[in-house]
């Protein structure tokens, strides 16, 4: 049956039909849409983890139990993922283990756009790249069969472009059966301490070179014998551009990408007059073919920096001296006002930001939505590193002494559960002057609205026990703690207050439900009384979608505002800055007293 | 059709480009065609702009279009029209819906501001775009929601694929109870130029 797919979808899909039975995830984009339709299909089991650590060593047991295993992430999650992964290729595995990392080439919602086939080699797992949807699905089983043949977890590598680009998928409507191997104690496979590790490291490398065997005769290599005088060896989503651009040129299309098939590439350079490399981000396999004494160019033409489009790309290849088939226009793009992500109207992070703004602080930021409040208006996080970094680094300005202001970080609730609590440890361990607000919006909002441990459910959509976060905080330490609602203005302030005043660590607990999920919140739209509107512009400068100028002028000669009554959902926190009381809920009916 | 076909769908978070252009796509693959449909989403669905790009036709590789290689431009927003439209060339056809939506950063920016007429400096550079009244029918019809139909009503005027194929389309996408809106909408957008 043939389904038009996104690659997320199609590893999904492909993940099933290979007979995977357990799959681990933590949401990030561009990967989070692999869970989720992987949970939908039938006789499986899917989870969110808490992070992609804990996420890979849960599967790391799943596969020990003999389960197909497939473990998803986005590219930093690795990161966080790393340590584990790097000593899985030398236990190796029992059921095939698949890792996915969905790269960000131009950081489209990223804090960088770090390139991972390294990481495949660094820690010794062979790298399949796809195409388009339908590589994706067809890899995965692919992946599975060499994982379980050569004892080794297999990264399929892919990137944005792939992961929310629809193409058709020839789709199986059956699973393969694949019994579970059950787990068998091993202790020299699975206990890596110096006396076994020794011997599996020396076995990786030679499980690695059987991969390269096979990676030479691999299907998952494609040739493409055109006219000889330009042999392009390309890998992913950048085949597509240079296929389209350079219809006659040759092509060596790589699928498994590492460990490289050095034999195939000879040949293939043997028989072109010239070898060019198209990869997006490093030169991964640029240097590699390099030192295997091949000449050839690459990345002096494409650069290292974003994702290649066809454009950059036609661009590129005439600095090559080529001749594409598309010449890139010179027209620019006409000025156009800007339209940058904003804050949701009646987003709870507006009024904490707002108060925040009002009571002066240098404010440590870390992954989620409310990293949209660096920009303008708000201005308000002036830091963002990494998942959980946030109370780090306040802890660090802290202790060095480096900031006149209160010391302030925030953090979201699904981030504070994946890597925020350590950071906690640290501030109470060491007694830092520090506010840690937690944005407990009980969603992990910035991907889509996903569960974690502290919503009270699970992926599969059953019920979960919910994690109380002030129970964690008081635990590992913390004395002073708010639990407040943060739509209520003047006591968040107050608190804010409160809390800038005590020696050593506090937390403020800032609860209130996302405007999106699990369901969209609406209550009475506000509205601005024209006669008392002096056109100050304070409302303007928390950052609503719902607030417009108008024509009219204000005494001062300012344009008045108003509320687009679609858009507002009757948060107040406009009413809250607004000096004359100019915003107000409307008055519904006169109410006739008898 | 032997050559590939480039959509580029463009609008505002929360208008239904993404949906509109997964109909584009199926469309054309239900009429027996290659097609490839492309976004990225993630912060952009926070009111930001969003675009989708859709090609069709015998054998597609790359799943962008290139600027300048759009053979049609359909927007959702006037502005957004302006800000795509470099993805044009002097062949293509631009189609705009006749709505302005201010973004937030309008009122703060020192520089650049919300054009008074974007179909106005569209001209002025040398482009064309074609006014579709989508917001205004879709109210006639009783229901905004519809704008998104009466723009692929629109755009299927400039394709060569049958009717059919788009209706049943959108049948299977709408609610139930909105079938018959939905085909009105769609035969409003089909003329409305």
């Amino acid at each position: 049956m043939k389904k038009l797919l996104s690659g997320d979808e199609a590893i999904a899909y492909g993940a099933w039909r290979a007979g995977v039975k357990f799959a681990t995830a933590y949401p990030g984009t561009p990967s989070t849409e692999i869970l989720e339709a992987f949970a939908r299909l039938p006789g499986i089991y899917a989870e969110w983890a808490p992070n992609e650590k804990v996420a890979v060593e849960v599967g790391i047991g799943s596969s020990m139990a003999g389960a197909r295993t497939l473990v998803a992430m986005k590219h930093v999650g690795v990161n966080v993922a790393a340590d584990p992964l790097m000593t899985f290729t030398y236990t190796g595995v029992n059921g095939g283990f698949i890792l996915i990392s969905a790269d960000d080439p131009e950081m489209h919602s990223s804090q960088n756009e770090q390139d991972n086939r390294i990481f495949a080699r660094f820690a010794g797992m062979p790298l399949l790249e796809p195409a388009d949807s339908q590589e994706a699905y067809d890899y995965v089983e692919y992946g599975l069969e060499l994982s379980e043949k050569h004892d080794l977890p297999v990264m399929v590598r892919f990137t944005t472009r792939l992961a929310h680009s629809k193409t058709l998928v020839n789709v199986e409507e059956k699973a393969l059966d694949k019994e579970l191997r059950g787990f068998k104690r091993d202790i020299k496979k699975y206990v890596m301490m110096p006396i076994y590790a020794i011997p599996r490291h020396k076995d990786l490398l030679k499980r690695l070179a059987d991969v390269q065997a096979e990676a030479e005769t691999s299907p998952m290599q494609t040739v493409e014998m055109q006219d000889t005088d330009l042999g392009v060896i390309t890998s992913g989503v950048p085949y597509q551009y240079v296929r389209e651009l350079l219809p006659d040129a040759s092509f060596l299309k790589l699928g498994l990408t590492h460990p490289l098939p050095e034999k195939m590439i000879r040949r293939f350079a043997g028989e072109v007059k010239r070898v060019l490399i198209i990869e997006e981000l490093e030169p991964f396999l640029e240097e590699q073919i390099k030192a295997l004494g091949i000449e050839c160019t690459g990345k002096e033409f494409t650069g290292r920096l974003g994702e290649l489009t066809p454009e950059r790309l036609a661009v590129a290849l005439e600095k090559a001296g080529l001749k594409p088939s598309f010449h890139p226009v010179k027209t620019p793009p006409l000025p156009a006002l800007s339209r940058p992500p904003v804050l949701c109207p009646g987003c709870s992070h507006r009024a904490t930001f707002t108060a925040l703004k009002k009571t002066g602080a240098h404010v440590f930021g870390d992954i989620g939505c409310y990293t949209l409040a660096a920009l303008p208006p708000l201005e308000m996080v002036h830091s963002c590193v990494c998942m959980g970094a946030s109370i780090g680094n306040a802890v660090g300005v802290a202790k060095a002494g480096g900031s006149q202001k209160p010391v302030v970080a925030v953090i979201g609730d699904s981030t504070f559960l994946h890597s925020g609590i350590t950071g906690l440890l640290e501030a109470v361990y060491n007694n830092a002057n520090v506010t840690v607000i937690i944005l407990d919006n009980t969603i992990t909002a910035m991907t889509g609205g996903q569960h974690h441990p502290g919503t009270g459910k699970t992926l599969m959509g059953t019920d979960a026990p919910k994690v109380d976060l002030e129970t964690i905080c008081k635990s590992v330490g913390i004395k002073h703690l708010w639990r407040l609602n943060p739509m209520k203005l003047n006591e968040l302030e107050t608190a804010l207050k409160d809390s800038y005043q005590i020696d050593g660590p506090a937390v403020i607990i800032a609860e209130y439900p996302c405007q999106l999920y699990p369901t969209r919140l609406k209550r009475i739209p506000m509205i601005v009384d024209p006669e008392l509107c002096n056109g100050c512009g304070a409302c303007l400068r928390v950052g609503c979608p719902a607030i417009l100028t108008t024509e009219e002028l204000s005494a001062e000669g300012l344009p008045k505002v108003t509320i687009d009554a679609d858009l507002c959902t009757g948060c107040e926190v406009c009413a809250w800055v607004c000096k004359p009381d100019a915003i107000k809920f409307p008055v519904l009916e006169e109410v006739e007293h008898d | 059709m032997t050559k590939v076909t480039n959509v580029l769908i463009v609008g505002v978070g929360g208008q239904g480009v993404i949906l509109a252009s997964e109909i584009l796509t199926e469309v054309a693959t239900k009429f027996g065609m290659d097609a490839k449909k492309s976004e990225v989403h993630g912060m952009a669905q926070r009111g930001g702009a969003v675009s989708s790009h859709v090609r069709f036709g015998p054998k597609v590789f790359s799943p962008l279009i290139a600027v300048g290689d759009a053979d049609i431009l359909l927007a959702f927003e006037a502005l957004e029209a302006v800000r795509w439209a470099h993805y044009t060339n002097k062949d293509s056809k631009i189609l705009a819906n006749d709505l302005r939506l201010i973004p937030t950063t309008a009122f703060l920016s020192k520089g650049t501001t919300y054009p008074d007429d974007p179909f106005a400096e569209l001209e002025k550079s040398g482009y064309h775009a074609d006014k579709i009244p989508a917001d205004q029918i879709a109210k006639d019809l009783g229901n905004v929601r519809l704008a998104n139909t009466i723009l692929l009503g629109a755009l299927s005027k400039h394709l060569d694929v049958p009717e059919e194929i788009w209706l049943k389309t959108i049948e299977a996408r709408v609610p139930k109870k909105t079938i018959e809106l939905n085909r009105e909408a769609f035969q409003r957008g089909r003329g409305a130029l």
